[in-house]
C-alpha cells in the first residue's frame, strides 16, 4: 500500500510520521536527535513502520473486533515482545561494540579479565530483559541508551566488584561505545523480529485460533510503499534529501494543527529551541508567524537545562510545579542564566515547586508576547510540541488565554508532539498528488 | 561595458564598469580623508540621513560618514570587536551597534578601510532627521575630540506633510548658525553660486538613481533594490552628492541597467545573474552588515528578488519627484533633510511600502527588524498588519542587526524566510484553485 512520511527532525527530537492514502495517520515514531540527524531520521522513520505494522494488525481485526480482552492482551504482548527483540538486538551490538574497545595499553593485564566481566554483564542485562518488558512493567524512556544504560551501571558495578576489577575500566568501554550503537539503528528486518515476536507472544499469551493467526501473518505481510517523503524541522537542511522533500516547519505545524482539529485558527508550539506563534486560515494554511530570535529563552531546553540544575527529569518538572501554591515572580527566561536564577532563589529560601511554578509561567508569558506579535489568538487555539506535555506549562497557558482573550477553545492532542511530522505527511501525500505548487510530483 | 577584475582575484566575477567605477571613488575618499592632515584639509563629521554635502563642499571641507565607516567595519568583519571593545568601556548592549562600532574603532586606533588612520573632526555637523541615537552619538564625539559642534534642527513630519514654518525654521538655522560656523570652522567664505552650482550636479545625478531605482517595475527586475540598492545609493547618500563623479557613476549605471532591461535579464548577484524571478518583495529595513553576503544569498538561492525598499531612502527621498533646486539654495537643503525616510510619520511609512506593493507589483513585505535600532524598530509589527491589511499580501518578519554579529542566526533567518516563501507560493496555490473554481 502507498504511504506518505513525513519527518521532524527537531533539535531534541526526531519525529516521523505515517499516513496512507486516505490521510489516515498509519503510524508514528520518535527518537532523539543526538545532533545526528542521519541516524535520528533513519530511526524515527522505522520506529513510525513499526507502529503502522501493529496498527494494521489492528485494523485486519476491525473497529470493535479487537477491543476484547484476549485480543487486546495479544496484541500488548506482541507489541512487548517485539520491543523486547529489538532490545536484545541492540544490547548484542552493544556487546560486541564494547568487546572491540578492550585493546591498547590501558588494557594491557586485564583484558581477559575485562572481557570476562563484560560478558557477565551482559549475560546479566539479557537475562533481566525480559522483566523490563514483562505485563505491567514501566520503563522510564524508550531510548535504548536511557534504558541499556542505567542497567549496565547497576550491573556492572556490581561485576567489577566481585572480579576485583576496576569499574572505571568497564565505564570507560562503555562510554567509548554507546554512542556508536545509538547511531547504528536496529536492523531493518522487521518481518523476521515481527514473526519472532509473533512466536513468543503466542507462546506466553491464550490459545490462538488458526484464523487469528492468519489475520495477522496477513497484516505482516502488507507491503508499505514509501511514495513521498517530506522533511521538515530544525535538522531539515542536512537531511539527505532534495529540496522539493524540504517544507518549512512553520507550514507544517500549521498544516498539521489543522488536520487534528480542523477549525484551528492559531497555533502555539513550543519546541526544544523554537518558540512560534502561527496563524492559519480555514484551510490551514499559515497566514501569518513570529518566532523567537536567535535567544532560545523560554524554550524547552530551557526547562531541560532547569531540570539538570535541579537533578530531576524532565517530565517531573511539571508535577512539582503543579504542587505550588504561590508562584514565584521570574521575569528572566534566559537559558544561559537559568541556573544562577534558580540557585539565586534557592538561597532566598523559596520553595522549589514555587520557583517551578513561577519558571513555567514565565515561559508562557514569553509565549503570549510571541503569539500577540503574530495577531493574537483566535478560536480555536492549538497548542503543539514537546512542552504541551507539561501540565504546569498548560495551566499558565490556559489561564493567561482566559486573562487575555475570553473564553477560547484550546486544542491539545496527547500526539501533539507529532504536529509537524503530521503536516510534513500530509505535505507529502499533496505532492504525490501534484497538488503542492512548487513542488514536483 | 564589463570588465573582469584583476588577476589574483580567484573567482570569475564580471565586474560592472559602475562597480569599478564606485570601488575607485570610495578609494580616492578614503585616502583623501586620512591624508586630510597632510594635505591642510579640514574634516566635517557628518550623518548620513539628510546630510549636507553640496554645502559641506562649499568650505572645501572633506566629509566623514561615522555610519559608513561602521557599515566598512561590518563588511569586513571588524565590527565584532569594536562593539565588544564599546562594551567594555561601559556602552550598554542595546546601544546603536553603528555608535559602538564607531566608539570602538576609535578605542583601537581609528583606522579606516584603507589601513590608514581616519583624522580627528574639525567639525561635527548634525542635521538631526528622525534617529534619537545620532544627538547622543555626537555628544560623545564632541567629549572625545572637543571640536565645534554645530546642531541643525530638523523638524519631524508628525503631521504627514512640510509646512512653509518648517522651511523657514531651517533656512533661518542655515544662515545664522550653520553657514557662519561651518565658514569659522573652515576660514572659506560661503559662495552661494558655488553651492547652487553643486545643487545642479545634484539634481543630474538624482534623476539617474530614480530611473534605476525605479526599473525594478520591470518584470524581471533589472536590479535587486535592496541588497544591490545599498551599494546604488552609496555615492548619493555619501561624500559625493554633487559631484561629477556621482553624474558619472549613475550614468555608467543607468546604461548598465538598461542593457539588462533590454535583454529580459534579473539582477547581478555575487554568483552571477540570478536565474529565475519567483518572488518580488519590498522590504522594510536596514541590512545585516555582518553576514551581507550570507543574508543576500539565502534570498537569491531561492528567486526572491527585492524590488523596493524603505533602506534605500534613508538618506532622503525622490519618489515624490523632490530634486536639489539649485533656484532655491537653502530652500531645497531643508525639503531634503525633511524628506528622510526615518524622518517620516508612521502613516506616511505605511502609506509609502503599500503603494511599493502595489507598484512594484510584489508578491509582499519583509520586514528585517534591526535589534539595536529604535528610529526603525518602532512601529514596525504595526507597519506589518497595516500593509498586510491594505494589500491582502502576506507580510513576515526577521531580525538581524546592523554591524554585531551576535545577533545574526543564519539558521533562525533562513527558517523563517524559506517559511515566508512557502507561505507565499502555498498563498498563490489558494488563490488559483479558487480562481478555477
Amino acid at each position: 500500500m502507498k504511504t506518505f512520511v513525513g519527518i521532524d527532525l527537531g533539535s531534541t527530537t526526531t519525529k516521523a510520521v505515517l499516513l496512507d492514502e486516505n490521510e489516515q495517520v498509519l503510524g508514528r515514531g520518535i527518537t532523539n536527535s543526538r545532533s545526528n540527524y542521519d541516524t535520528a531520521c533513519r530511526v524515527a522513520g522505522q520506529e513510525a513502520a513499526i507502529d503502522a505494522r501493529f496498527a494494521l494488525i489492528q485494523r485486519e481485526f476491525g473497529a470493535g473486533q479487537g477491543d476484547d480482552a484476549q485480543t487486546a492482551e495479544f496484541f500488548a504482548a506482541l507489541e512487548r515482545a517485539f520491543r523486547l527483540e529489538q532490545f536484545l538486538e541492540q544490547l548484542n551490538d552493544l556487546e560486541q561494540t564494547c568487546l572491540d574497545q578492550v585493546k591498547g595499553d590501558r588494557f594491557e593485564k586485564v583484558a581477559d579479565g575485562v572481557k570476562q566481566a563484560l560478558a557477565e554483564v551482559f549475560r546479566q542485562l539479557r537475562d533481566e530483559a525480559p522483566t523490563m518488558f514483562a505485563p505491567g512493567a514501566t520503563r522510564k524512556s524508550d531510548f535504548f541508551r536511557d534504558i541499556a544504560g542505567s542497567r549496565y551501571l547497576a550491573v556492572a558495578e556490581d561485576v567489577a566488584r566481585d572480579a576485583s576489577l576496576a569499574y572505571e575500566l568497564l565505564l570507560n568501554v562503555y562510554d567509548k561505545s554507546i554512542i556508536a550503537v545509538e547511531n547504528r539503528p536496529p536492523s531493518d528486518a522487521l518481518g523476521e523480529k515481527f514473526k519472532w515476536a509473533l512466536a513468543r507472544a503466542t507462546s506466553e499469551g491464550a490459545e490462538l485460533d488458526r484464523e487469528f493467526h492468519e489475520k495477522v501473518q496477513w497484516a505482516l505481510d502488507i507491503e508499505l510503499e514509501e511514495t513521498y517523503l517530506v522533511g521538515t524541522g530544525y535538522g531539515r537542511v542536512t537531511l539527505p534529501f532534495s529540496k522539493e522533500h524540504i517544507r518549512s516547519e512553520i507550514l507544517c505545524h500549521g498544516l498539521g494543527a489543522h488536520m487534528m482539529y480542523p477549525k484551528t485558527r492559531t497555533v502555539l508550539d513550543i519546541g526544544g529551541q523554537d518558540t512560534k506563534g502561527i496563524q492559519v486560515d480555514a484551510s490551514g494554511i499559515v497566514e501569518n508567524f513570529q518566532m523567537n530570535d536567535r535567544c532560545a529563552a523560554g524554550c524547552g531546553r530551557y526547562l531541560g537545562y532547569i531540570a539538570d540544575e535541579m537533578n530531576m527529569g524532565l517530565h517531573e518538572l511539571g508535577p512539582l510545579a503543579m504542587k505550588s501554591g504561590k508562584p514565584a515572580r521570574i521575569n528572566s527566561t534566559c537559558t544561559v542564566f537559568a541556573g544562577a536564577e534558580l540557585r539565586d532563589r534557592l538561597a532566598l529560601g523559596e520553595k522549589r515547586e514555587d520557583i517551578l511554578a513561577g519558571l513555567h509561567r514565565a515561559i508562557i508569558l514569553r509565549a503570549m508576547s510571541i503569539i500577540s506579535r503574530s495577531g493574537g489568538i483566535s478560536d480555536e487555539f492549538t497548542f503543539t510540541g514537546g512542552v504541551a506535555k507539561n501540565d504546569a506549562a498548560v495551566r499558565e497557558l490556559k489561564q493567561l488565554v482566559k486573562e487575555n482573550y475570553g473564553e477560547v477553545t484550546i486544542n491539545i492532542d496527547p500526539d501533539s508532539i507529532y504536529t509537524g511530522a503530521l503536516g510534513g505527511a500530509e505535505f507529502a501525500r499533496r505532492a504525490a498528488e501534484g497538488r503542492i505548487e512548487g513542488v514536483e510530483a | 561595458m564589463k570588465t573582469t577584475t584583476s588577476p589574483g582575484n580567484s573567482s570569475d566575477v564580471l565586474k560592472d564598469a559602475s562597480m569599478l567605477k564606485q570601488k575607485e571613488m570610495m578609494a580616492k575618499h578614503y585616502d583623501r580623508l586620512t591624508n586630510a592632515e597632510a594635505n591642510g584639509d579640514k574634516v566635517v563629521s557628518t550623518f548620513v540621513p539628510g546630510n549636507l554635502n553640496e554645502l559641506i563642499m562649499c568650505f572645501d571641507l572633506v566629509n566623514n560618514l561615522p555610519e559608513v565607516n561602521a557599515i566598512q567595519s561590518g563588511l569586513r568583519r571588524k565590527s565584532g570587536a569594536y562593539v565588544m571593545e564599546a562594551e567594555k568601556a561601559g556602552h550598554s548592549e542595546d546601544v546603536c551597534t553603528y555608535v559602538k562600532s564607531d566608539i570602538g574603532m576609535m578605542a583601537k586606533g581609528n583606522i579606516g578601510p584603507n589601513g590608514s588612520k581616519l583624522p580627528d573632526p574639525d567639525v561635527l555637523l548634525l542635521s538631526y532627521t528622525g534617529c534619537f541615537t545620532f544627538m547622543k552619538w555626537f555628544e560623545l564625539l564632541r567629549e572625545q575630540y572637543k571640536c565645534e559642534t554645530i546642531f541643525l534642527q530638523t523638524p519631524y513630519m508628525a503631521d504627514g506633510k512640510i509646512t512653509p514654518n518648517m522651511i523657514q525654521y531651517m533656512v533661518k538655522q542655515l544662515k545664522e548658525d550653520v553657514i557662519p560656523k561651518l565658514e569659522r570652522v573652515s576660514g572659506v567664505k560661503f559662495d552661494i553660486d558655488r553651492l547652487r552650482e553643486y545643487l545642479k550636479k545634484s539634481a543630474e545625478a538624482e534623476d539617474d538613481l530614480v530611473y534605476i531605482l525605479q526599473s525594478a517595475k520591470n518584470k524581471p527586475s533589472p536590479i535587486d533594490a535592496y541588497f544591490g540598492g545599498i551599494y546604488y545609493i552609496g555615492p548619493i547618500f555619501g561624500a559625493f552628492r554633487g559631484t561629477d563623479d556621482a553624474i558619472e557613476y549613475y550614468r555608467f549605471l543607468r546604461e548598465e541597467v538598461d542593457q539588462r532591461i533590454a535583454a529580459g535579464l534579473g539582477p547581478v548577484t555575487p554568483d552571477g545573474p540570478m536565474d529565475e524571478e519567483k518572488y518580488r518583495l519590498v522590504v522594510e529595513g536596514p541590512p545585516n552588515y555582518t553576514n551581507f553576503r550570507q543574508f543576500w544569498k539565502m534570498f537569491y538561492e531561492e528567486g526572491a528578488v527585492v524590488v523596493a525598499s524603505s533602506y534605500t531612502k534613508v538618506g532622503g527621498t525622490y519618489d515624490f519627484g523632490f530634486r536639489h533646486d539649485p533656484d532655491r539654495p537653502l530652500e531645497t537643503l531643508a525639503e531634503y533633510c525633511l524628506g528622510v525616510y526615518t524622518n517620516r510619520s508612521l502613516p506616511m511609512r505605511v502609506e509609502m511600502l503599500t503603494n511599493y506593493v502595489n507598484e512594484y507589483e510584489a508578491d509582499g513585505l519583509l520586514i528585517n527588524s534591526i535589534k539595536s535600532c529604535n528610529s526603525f524598530s518602532a512601529g514596525q509589527l504595526l507597519i506589518m498588519r497595516e500593509v498586510e491589511k491594505r494589500t491582502g499580501k502576506p507580510a513576515a518578519f526577521v531580525e538581524t542587526d546592523l554591524v554585531d554579529p551576535r545577533y545574526f542566526s543564519a539558521a533562525n533567518v533562513k527558517n523563517r524566510l524559506e517559511s515566508y516563501f512557502q507561505m507565499i507560493e502555498q498563498k498563490r496555490g489558494g488563490v488559483k484553485k479558487e480562481a478555477a473554481a
